[in-house]
């Protein structure tokens, strides 16, 4: 195997959610007699190196052909199988129609793990980073879509995933990513969950901006404002009981995601708050445009998602409550 | 599965229609059926696809009649022959076999492209378990069936999975994906075949963009190939049960066919391929050329 005399994989050595995704694969293997891993030969950098290594037979290559491969998920899900198609989400953005009819319309019990999400992808550049993703997976009918935020919440969703029946669309990470939750995490699809107490306004993140907006909110606090941090793993169907609940007791709120402004995460919430108490809402990602290359936090700063900017978004949205009052 | 397997295994397995020595006449009784059926319906639905879903009239009798181990009480057998449609806008012509055998009923299969009625413009797995996977955006079937053929062998099922394609099909990179997929994976549980009637939508392949040397370009991807006249039963059959007894690559039946084969004012015209509407006069002239009575146009367009 080419494992020999590899170079070292960048990004590899921390707790990437990649990692994280690759490494409980392996370990659920034996509870899902029917799970299948599709590979684009990207399985050293989606994480799915690890499920290679322990289960080589389960492992079924697809080249670098990801419409084929998408397509093939559904048709091996429609015989049995409990297909995870893995990949890095900008290329899997080019098997979206397959994901659409063969997976999404046929309604079939597929899986779509997708690396390299986001501004978090790095010096690879702006070709590279998927930020239109949640939006176009989320605009499929059935397709729920989660982003979990660290690596304990990717393994659990891991699991949830193959448990769940129906199609998914799940982003990992590239980068090493913050150590956020405990070992009494639960993760349920469907459900956000209130992970810093507040009543001023409430951070809603997905992904790595979970550990910013918490960030966020130390910032917040040195300047007496209480904020509410929410994380939200799933982003279809969204937890809009809870979602309701804060716009209720904090009456403000600020999304924030590593994904372009419109159709993700913030649109979702959105949706959900317009619909069950409008309150003033502020957006945290990319406004409408590409990637570039540098450093994951580099970037971070100069797209302006960082956590003084999620705190700045909190101010605006709180003024903006206190004029309607 | 040989046709003598086959006429055995329907002994005990409530056959859709009779078995006997004469089954080729019995395909053709089922081709022409599916040809006038697939008329009807497009009349009725005042659009649909005629000139592709007459060509490969016989080369789906030939599967649901003979070659096949899938009949109507097969539908949940997961042991079952898988058959996808990957060129979906001939359905009128699955719809109507899938009636002659009993897979649904053949006045509701007449409901093509209605509001209400599961016989979408594109077949649709939800609406028609019979029809495997949906499809309507080419080259995405051949991919499903590559999908099952896979995991019909990962589970050491015997089944097998058939795939019919169309030629203009062919000019999707994703047909070349799966193509060099199978082989690789040596899926020699997976028969592809081309409905060579060498039109598309516009005009010929050969107009819009060349396949030609077509053979060769499966033979290079470590495909078996055969090549076929795509309305000769006796010749699709055999070809079938050959490409069955290949060990360890995929192969593919190259049909040759007439665009609108048995209604002359369509055949080898693509103004015919499209989603037309026919006139009452065209489907009854269409009906009677292809052997209809009176009495059955009347049916068939009326009933």
């Amino acid at each position: 195997m080419a494992d020999n005399n590899a170079p070292a994989l960048i990004g590899t050595s921390g707790d990437s959610l990649r990692e994280a995704f690759g490494k409980a694969l392996t370990a659920l293997a034996a509870d899902f007699p029917k799970l299948v891993v599709l590979d684009a030969d990207v399985a050293g950098g989606t994480g799915v190196h690890h499920f290679r290594k322990a289960h080589p037979e389960r492992l079924i290559q697809f080249g670098i052909a990801e419409q084929n491969m998408v397509a093939a998920a559904g048709g091996l899900a429609a015989v049995g199988m409990l297909p995870v198609v893995t990949g890095f989400a900008c290329f899997l953005e080019r098997a979206y129609e397959q994901a659409r009819l063969s997976i999404g319309y046929a309604r079939r019990n597929a899986k779509i793990v997708a690396s390299h999400p986001g501004l978090d992808v790095g010096p690879d550049g702006g070709s590279a980073q998927a930020l239109e993703d949640i939006a176009a997976f989320r605009a499929i009918p059935g397709m729920t879509v989660i982003s979990p935020a660290d690596p304990v919440e990717t393994a659990l969703a891991t699991r949830a995933i193959l448990e769940f029946d129906g199609p998914v669309y799940m982003r990992t990470g590239r980068s090493p990513a913050r150590r956020l939750f405990g070992d009494d995490h639960v993760f349920e699809i469907g459900k956000g969950q209130i992970v810093r107490h507040g009543c001023d306004v409430t951070l809603v993140a997905c992904g790595v901006e979970v550990a910013r907006a918490l960030d966020a909110a130390e910032l917040l606090a040195e300047g007496g404002i209480e904020a509410r941090v929410v994380n939200m793993p799933t982003i279809k169907p969204i937890d809009a009981d809870l979602l309701e609940r804060c716009a209720r007791e904090t009456g403000a709120i600020v999304t924030a995601e590593d994904h372009n402004i419109y159709g993700g995460l913030g649109s979702a919430v959105a949706e959900a708050v317009g619909k069950r108490l409008p309150c003033p809402i502020e957006f945290v990602g990319l406004n409408d445009t590409f990637g570039t290359s540098g450093e994951p936090d580099e970037l971070a700063e100069h797209f302006q998602i960082t956590a003084p900017y999620i705190a700045a978004a909190a101010r605006r949205a709180i003024e903006r409550r206190k004029a309607l009052q | 599965m040989s046709i003598a397997a086959k006429l055995i295994d329907r002994n005990d397995a409530a056959p859709s229609f009779a078995t006997g020595p004469d089954i080729e006449a019995q395909i053709a009784d089922a081709a022409r059926f599916t040809r006038r059926h697939a008329i009807a319906a497009i009349y009725r639905a005042t659009s649909g696809h005629p000139g592709g879903a007459l060509s490969c009239a016989e080369i789906l009798a030939c599967l649901f009649g003979a070659e096949m181990n899938f009949w109507p009480a097969s539908v949940n057998d997961p042991y079952r022959d898988r058959f996808v449609l990957s060129k979906g806008h001939a359905c009128p012509a699955l719809y109507a076999i899938g009636a002659y055998h009993q897979f649904c009923s053949k006045q509701e299969a007449l409901g093509l492209r209605k509001l209400g009625s599961p016989f979408q413009g594109h077949p649709h797995v939800r609406d028609l378990p019979w029809v495997e996977t949906s499809t309507g955006s080419l080259g995405q079937g051949f991919s499903v069936a590559v999908g099952m053929a896979l995991g019909m062998k990962m589970q050491r099922m015997r089944a097998r999975a058939y795939v019919l394609l169309g030629d203009g099909e062919l000019q999707e990179g994703e047909v070349w994906e799966a193509a060099m997929c199978a082989a690789h994976h040596k899926l020699d549980n997976l028969c592809a075949i081309v409905d060579y009637n060498k039109m598309q939508s516009d005009a010929t392949n050969e107009a819009i963009m060349r396949l030609e040397p077509l053979a060769d370009k499966w033979r290079a991807f470590g495909w078996t190939v055969f090549e076929v006249d795509g309305h000769n039963i006796a010749e699709i059959l055999s070809t079938l049960h050959l490409a069955a007894s290949t060990r360890e690559r995929p192969s593919v039946l190259i049909a040759h066919t007439l665009k609108g084969k048995g209604v002359p004012f369509m055949e080898g015209s693509p103004a015919w391929h499209g989603s037309v509407k026919l006139t009452r006069q065209q489907a009854a002239d269409a009906l009677t050329a292809l052997g209809a009575s009176p009495e059955d146009i009347k049916d068939l367009i009326d009933g």
